[in-house]
């Protein structure tokens, strides 16, 4: 048996204490550490208990923003009725994820930082070569069964997706991570692999998530998360997107629209040329499908999934469709 | 420690054979009552942890355990240089060509994932963690990666399976309309919910084992003959399993470690398969190719059948995944052609999979009748019923029983097919494609003699008593209903007792041939039992009935009295008492007259070798299935929901509707997961199964799953069973995948021949 030490942190400053340590992990909902520590990627010397901390699980409508604490459960998250109301692709995102007995244990600070599910990432015994756990060691994805690997933001040393949903809603609406000491763009958290994949977000030694901020906007409150998948349920998405669209007075012409991808990218992606395509045209089918096609700009598909490269782009297209047919009953 | 407290009835309204009775043992897998094989408390257990290869083929040239025998409560370590002293086993049918070493962690790699050294510790934990420190320095060799691998080449011949009459080929040649396909199909695996593992204890030279089993006396008999001792010494305890769909009829290389660990070691061991390691500690279904070719008349005849069918094995042994078995069998055609070669590869060796052969064969000419029937412009249904088979073609004989053309129509009308328009993608909900498909299925009834016991106890209860198994199909259900309907008892007064090899001796619990068998030794024992309670009562000194010049009594609702009416009436308790008899114990067997030595009860129990297929008689017997699939698909996603399924039956006599229902949608819910999602995803470099686990080896959740109408159209047929049931366990899933192709096909215009059909295959 691997012996590991147990801290039950009493205060947040005695956590991030606690996680300067060499091999300290963060214990919230524990519904990834326990997962990853089973099939030998997780390897703590030290387990940081936070999930009793007080004051980090709320979840706070203000008139400018949704707060979320980071041990907020995701389930608390997806059934906040404010939430539903202010950013329903938020509350979608989740009620799409995992499977409602993890929903009811995982927190929102931990789904954030959820690892990749390459099959490769996760069978070290095996395959020796990861640059994502063992830096300079290969990528065992190159040459491999690559169905559910990311065509956006890869690199010769890494293809891991990101397997998140919720974080596909936040690149989307511009959340905000707490950090405490100081507050980072969600878009800007999450680091491209490039030559560095074991280095996924701009966390340094010490720091942890907080809290979630997400702005409200109009685009927000008329927003969606379509996950396309094989499985209905309890399954990674093949292709995902959160889509906000907010429209001039008029009725018709784009004012706002935001689109995040899932499933397809090494980080939680947006899809700013579909954006700004169609900022200021009036949506049509022609103008939509011709947009959506830009989400797939810059992306590399490997041998076994050349099919997100055309499923991505008809994800994005429905879900534009289902935010704008949900306002005026019908495309302009 | 009570090792298995009889399982009591509730509600006894309903129970007779044929009655809907819930499962009794229902409430306590429930309330997590019920004790399964790894959690039993057992006095100094030691775990053992598995190390599997990580190459596809070579030799182990060293292992070094230095650093995992040095770690925390680490007690021993196991690997290829130590001789365990093991024999190989007798096969199923109990032959043994020659008698040298079986070597469990053998030097040989033969596939990625296989168990090559063992590590044993105080605990799981640090067995575990210690098995990752054992370093294993291989010598590869060229490994064969799959069926598809070039190096594979076309595989032996199994002449064995050949099946031919008529003249296929010029048949074929002849006829006016013509299909070929190909019809491919990947591994798949139990993904039981249970996953496999034991514990192993010694006493002396006593072997008890926990272990979940389909067949507790046939492993008791292997690992018996592993570890060369008497069959009478070794015991295996199994009353409860958490599924087995084929996967625990036999004892797996690990099952040795762990026996030869303990009686190395002094103290027993309890061995947990993770569940990565389930996927290559025992084989799921072989990946399947098969290449059928249809020949017709213009008005839709059947001409000619031909198939040829290639199967993935190991390179250590064949094992043939019957693709041609039930394309001979249903629909008439005179000219019939079929060859299946099994293609060795380095895999574990495939295994039975609910359906085993049925279920690919049916995929295959379910299919391929489909296209027929699109290129002839007929309704698939039409084509079916106007080639519908009289009898068995292949063996020439009559069906005892065959409803499937009731199957058809009734299962039509319910799903209402006469309302379905022709042309693919001619069905449409905005841009959700609808399509509907019927697929056909089939499984043979096969018949095996079994051993059971009742007891009649003082305070009047009874138990039936037998070493056969429940893994949740309902056999302590069916067996309390027979037994109180033959005794005339309320099923409320029956306890039964299951899952020992110590108990009467039983058929496998596979092939569906479990509920025939052991009911019908059960209501042999049931009806002697009562034949000896009445005879006791009219002649034994302190019966009531003694005296009162009746010559014969009947034992009606638990009472036993006079069949004219009239005089004492006395409940099982009241006779017993007044017998003076503390209990009576009537043993009954089902093998012939003639064949009642311990050699031919031994042989009986624990091999295959008195098993009867279906056509060893006069007739052919079989269940039979019409499958009739609604999907609904998205047609920019190529995602596919099964959206409704109406499914009709014939599997003769139901003995508990509601648990036959129960095994029917279980099937059913196997084949949408084997037609939209079931793959074993193999690394082509290194041959790893890298899907191995519950999240991306997908099975259908709940949420994939539609209201299911199932539909008995069966009549009893008592040729096939002393009941008149015939095995309802595997006909569930066979034809359901050919069902679902076919409505895809329907919906969208395409025919997708390579299974599963996942959402780029659409696209």
């Amino acid at each position: 048996m691997r012996d590991f030490s147990y801290l039950r942190a009493s205060t947040l400053d005695e956590a991030r204490q606690a996680v300067l340590q060499a091999g300290a992990s963060i214990l919230a909902g524990g519904t990834t550490l326990i997962d990853l520590a089973k099939c030998g990627v997780a390897e703590p010397e030290t387990v940081v208990d936070i999930s009793h901390l007080e004051g980090l699980s709320g979840i706070e409508v203000t008139p400018q923003s949704v707060t979320i604490g980071a041990l907020s459960r995701m389930s608390d998250v997806a059934d906040h009725s404010g939430i539903q109301a202010e950013m329903p692709a938020v509350s979608e995102s989740l009620l799409l994820a995992a499977s409602a007995q993890l929903r009811n244990m995982a927190t929102i600070g931990g789904n954030v930082m959820q690892r990749t599910r390459c099959p490769y990432f996760r069978d070290p015994g095996t395959f020796p070569a990861c640059n994502k756990r063992n830096p300079g060691s290969g990528c065992s994805a190159l040459g491999g069964i690559t169905r559910n690997h990311a065509v956006l933001g890869t690199s010769e040393h890494c293809l891991a997706s990101n397997p998140g949903d919720l974080a596909v809603a936040l690149v989307a609406f511009d959340a905000v991570v707490d950090l405490g000491s100081r507050r980072v763009p969600f878009d800007e958290f999450f680091l491209l692999p490039g030559d560095t994949p074991d280095r996924e977000t701009v966390l340094q030694p010490g720091e942890m998530i907080i809290g979630l901020s997400i702005p409200k906007s109009a685009a927000a409150k008329n927003s969606t998360y379509l996950k396309v998948r094989d499985r209905q349920s309890y399954e990674f998405a093949a292709a995902s997107a959160a889509v906000g669209l907010e429209l001039e007075d008029d009725g018709r012409t784009v004012r706002d629209i935001r689109v995040g991808l899932g499933g397809v990218a090494t980080k939680p992606w947006r899809a700013r040329a579909v954006e700004q395509a169609l900022i200021g045209k009036v949506l049509d089918d022609a103008t939509i499908k011709a947009a959506s096609l830009l989400a797939m700009e810059g992306a590399v598909a490997q041998s076994d999934n050349t099919y997100k490269i055309d499923l991505v782009p008809r994800v994005v297209a429905r879900a534009i469709e289902t935010v704008s047919t949900d306002k005026s009953g019908g495309l302009a | 420690m009570t090792i298995m407290p009889p399982r009591k009835h509730g509600d006894a309204s309903d129970g007779m054979v044929g009655g809907r009775l819930t499962r009794f043992e229902g409430s306590l897998k429930l309330t997590g009552a019920a004790t399964y094989a790894l959690e039993y408390p057992i006095d100094n257990l030691a775990h053992a942890a598995l190390v599997q290869s990580t190459i596809a083929a070579g030799r182990v040239v060293s292992v070094d355990v230095t650093r995992a025998l040095a770690s925390p409560g680490v007690l021993m370590v196991l690997t290829p240089e130590d001789d365990l002293g093991l024999r190989v086993s007798a096969d199923w049918q109990g032959n043994r060509p020659e008698d040298k070493p079986y070597h469990p962690l053998p030097r040989e790699v033969q596939f990625n994932g296989q168990s090559i050294a063992a590590v044993i510790a105080e605990s799981r934990e640090q067995a575990t963690e210690a098995a990752k420190l054992v370093v294993v320095t291989y010598e590869e060799t060229s490994p064969v990666m799959s069926i598809d691998d070039p190096a594979a080449g076309e595989g032996k011949l199994m002449d064995n399976l050949t099946i031919g009459w008529g003249d296929a080929e010029a048949a074929l040649a002849a006829s006016p309309v013509r299909i070929e396909s190909e019809y491919s199909t990947p591994r798949e695996y139990h993904c039981a919910m249970e996953p496999h593992g034991l514990t192993a204890k010694w006493d002396g030279d006593e072997l008890t084992i926990w272990e979940p089993s389909q067949w507790s006396h046939g492993m008791a008999r292997m690992y018996a003959e592993w570890f060369a001792m008497d069959y009478e010494k070794v015991r295996i305890i199994s009353p409860y399993i958490g599924g087995g769909f084929g996967s625990k009829g036999q004892p797996l290389a690990y099952g040795a470690v762990a026996v030869a660990a303990a009686r190395k070691l002094g103290r027993p061991v309890q061995l947990a398969v993770t569940r990565p390691q389930n996927f290559t500690s025992y084989g799921g279904r072989a990946a399947t190719r098969q290449t059928i070719a249809l020949g017709a008349s213009e008005d839709g005849v059947l001409q000619a059948i031909v198939h040829r069918g290639r199967t993935e094995t190991s390179v250590y042994m064949d094992y043939p995944e019957q693709t041609g078995a039930a394309t001979p069998i249903l629909y008439k055609v005179e000219n019939f052609s079929s060859q299946s070669r099994v293609v060795p590869v380095n895999t574990v060796t495939p295994g039975a999979l609910r359906g085993p052969g049925k279920n690919p064969s049916a995929y295959g000419i379910e299919s391929a009748m489909e296209e027929l029937a699109y290129k002839l412009d007929m309704d698939p249904l039409e084509l079916r019923l106007k080639n519908y088979a009289d009898h068995d073609y292949q063996s020439g004989k009559p069906w005892s029983t065959r409803m499937l053309r009731e199957a058809l129509t009734q299962g039509a009308a319910a799903f209402g097919w006469e309302k379905r328009s022709q042309q693919p993608r001619s069905m449409r909900d905005g841009k959700t494609l609808i399509g509907w498909g019927i697929g056909c299925g089939t499984f043979p009834v096969i018949r095996a003699p079994s051993e059971a016991m009742i007891r009649v106890l003082a305070n009047g209860r009874v138990e039936v008593v037998s070493g056969s198994i429940d893994m949740g199909q309902g056999t302590y259900t069916i067996l309390a209903q027979t037994a109180a309907e033959a005794l005339g008892v309320p099923v409320s007064q029956v306890d039964v007792l299951l899952g020992d090899s110590r108990m009467p001796g039983s058929s496998i619990a596979g092939g569906s041939m479990l509920a025939g068998s052991i009911t019908g030794a059960v209501h042999k024992a049931a009806i002697a039992a009562r034949d000896e309670l009445i005879g006791l009562a009219l002649n034994e000194t302190g019966s009531p009935f003694r005296d009162t010049g009746a010559n014969t009594l009947s034992l009606v609702g638990g009472r036993i009295e006079a069949s004219r009416g009239g005089g004492p009436s006395l409940s099982l308790q009241e006779l017993m008492q007044a017998l003076g008899r503390d209990e009576l114990e009537i043993r009954r067997n089902t093998l012939a007259e003639n064949a009642q030595t311990p050699d031919d009860q031994k042989q009986a129990w624990t091999t295959m070798s008195k098993v009867q297929g279906p056509t060893s008689g006069d007739l052919s017997m079989h269940s039979w299935a019409a499958h009739f699939v609604e999907v609904r698909i998205d047609e920019d996603f190529g995602t596919i929901r099964v959206s409704r399924m109406v499914s009709a039956f014939d599997c003769g006599r139901l003995y508990n509707p509601k648990l036959v229902e129960s095994q029917w949608k279980g099937g059913i819910i196997m084949g949408i997961g084997q037609a939209l999602l079931e793959e074993g995803v193999v690394d082509p470099r290194n041959g790893r199964t890298i899907n191995s686990n519950m999240a991306d080896y997908l099975v259908p959740t709940n949420a994939d799953i539609p209201d299911i109408e199932v539909i008995s159209v069966g009549v009893p047929d008592l040729d096939a069973s002393t009941l008149g049931g015939k095995g309802v366990g595997e006909v569930g899933i066979v034809g359901v995948a050919p069902a679902i192709a076919n409505a895809v096909f329907h919906a969208t215009g395409k025919r997708i021949r390579d299974l599963p059909i996942t959402l780029e295959k659409l696209m």
